[in-house]
């Protein structure tokens, strides 16, 4: 079976997000507030770079030009990657430091808003008419509804705990939720695939993703933002300035020795 | 300042239906949900369990290791209080 060039870009929207996501939350690795939460995320950024595979593996193979998971993963230019924008943004958030100024109010802010939207993704993908697609839905949906209930459970803890905590889970939210507004944009490639009943409309994701979130960030004493004008492109393969360093790292081995196995 | 470290738990793990909790070691958390959760990414990565309980380290009463030897050493010679003179029938398993 050959898969036409939409369903291609359409695989790669959904496995660029868990990729690039996997890829910064492997960051905290060794890094982590405690040794228990360390463990959490790494089991988390395993988990998604495993739903990267499964998705680009498929993608590979319906393409039918020979490329692998660790051809679309390691031999691909930023241009090339389909993951929403808020994905790459460093840990540290939009706007502020390097590594070292890692901030787990942001990343745990990211994995909510991001989680909650990939668990509804993963619940219609279980229909979808490539049958592949569907299964890898299935496995993923149990993984992900965790991911949910961890990054909820430290929402609620952070935004209904000290000021300090409070200010800081406030500020990742502000800085986070302008770049939301990208998981339900759409193109002719969404359209097509939801309507050969492969795809799923991003759009029809939003008001459960809404009800959700707002449900947990009223738990957390946290106000919902309100909207911004602001739309980040990254699906659509026009990244920020951030990417490029996520892809410098994750991809030096096989860039500096090309094919390499251990 | 000193930042308050989270209490201790202790970790019980069922490894499969029909087997009892096994104790598997312990962890830090707030209080006992995220101990809960913890202990799933802490223990459980590799398939060990289908079931977890966590109990608070400070609840657990133990005996005295100073007192083993009036505590346990009593039982060594009561040769008279294991099951071993009977004859088991094969069907009967894990006795």
């Amino acid at each position: 079976m050959h898969g036409s060039t939409q369903h291609i870009e359409y695989l790669l929207r959904l496995a660029d997000n868990p990729l690039v996501l996997g890829q910064r939350l492997a960051e905290w690795c060794g890094h982590g507030p405690a040794l228990e939460e360390d463990l959490a995320l790494t089991n988390i950024a395993l988990d998604l770079i495993g739903q990267a595979r499964l998705v680009l593996s498929h993608a590979g193979r319906l393409e039918g030009r020979g490329r692998d998971e660790d051809a679309f993963a390691f031999r691909r230019d930023a241009g090339e990657f389909r993951n929403c924008t808020m994905l790459e943004l460093p840990n540290a958030g939009a706007n502020a430091g390097g590594a070292a100024d890692a901030d787990y109010a942001v990343t745990i802010v990211r994995n909510f808003l991001f989680s909650s939207f990939q668990a509804l993704q993963w619940e219609a993908l279980a229909a979808s008419a490539d049958g592949e697609l569907a299964a890898i839905a299935v496995k993923s949906l149990k993984e992900t509804r965790y991911h949910v209930h961890h990054a909820a459970e430290w929402t609620i803890r952070l935004g209904d705990g000290t000021d300090l905590s409070h200010a800081r889970v406030e500020r990742a939210l502000a800085g986070l939720w302008p770049y939301a507004a990208e998981f339900f944009a759409a193109d002719a490639v969404d359209r097509a695939l939801a309507d050969a009943r492969i795809g799923v409309e991003p759009a029809s994701l939003e008001a459960p993703w809404r009800a959700g979130v707002a449900e947990v960030l009223h738990e957390a004493t946290l106000e919902v933002p309100v909207a911004s004008k602001f739309r980040s492109t990254g699906k659509f393969g026009v990244h920020g300035e951030h990417l490029g360093y996520v892809l410098a790292e994750m991809q030096f081995l096989q860039r500096a020795y090309p094919g390499g196995q251990w | 300042m000193t930042t308050p470290e989270w209490p201790l738990f202790e970790v019980f793990i069922r490894s499969k239906q029909g087997l009892d909790h096994k104790h598997c070691g312990s962890l830090h958390a707030a209080d006992a949900a995220m101990a809960l959760r913890m202990a799933r990414d802490v223990y459980t990565r590799r398939q060990e369990g289908v079931s977890i309980w966590v109990v608070p380290s400070i609840a657990i009463t133990a005996s005295d290791p100073d007192s083993k030897d009036e505590m346990f050493d009593p039982a060594a010679d009561k040769i008279y209080r294991h099951p071993t003179f009977y004859r088991l029938p094969d069907e009967v398993d894990h006795m």
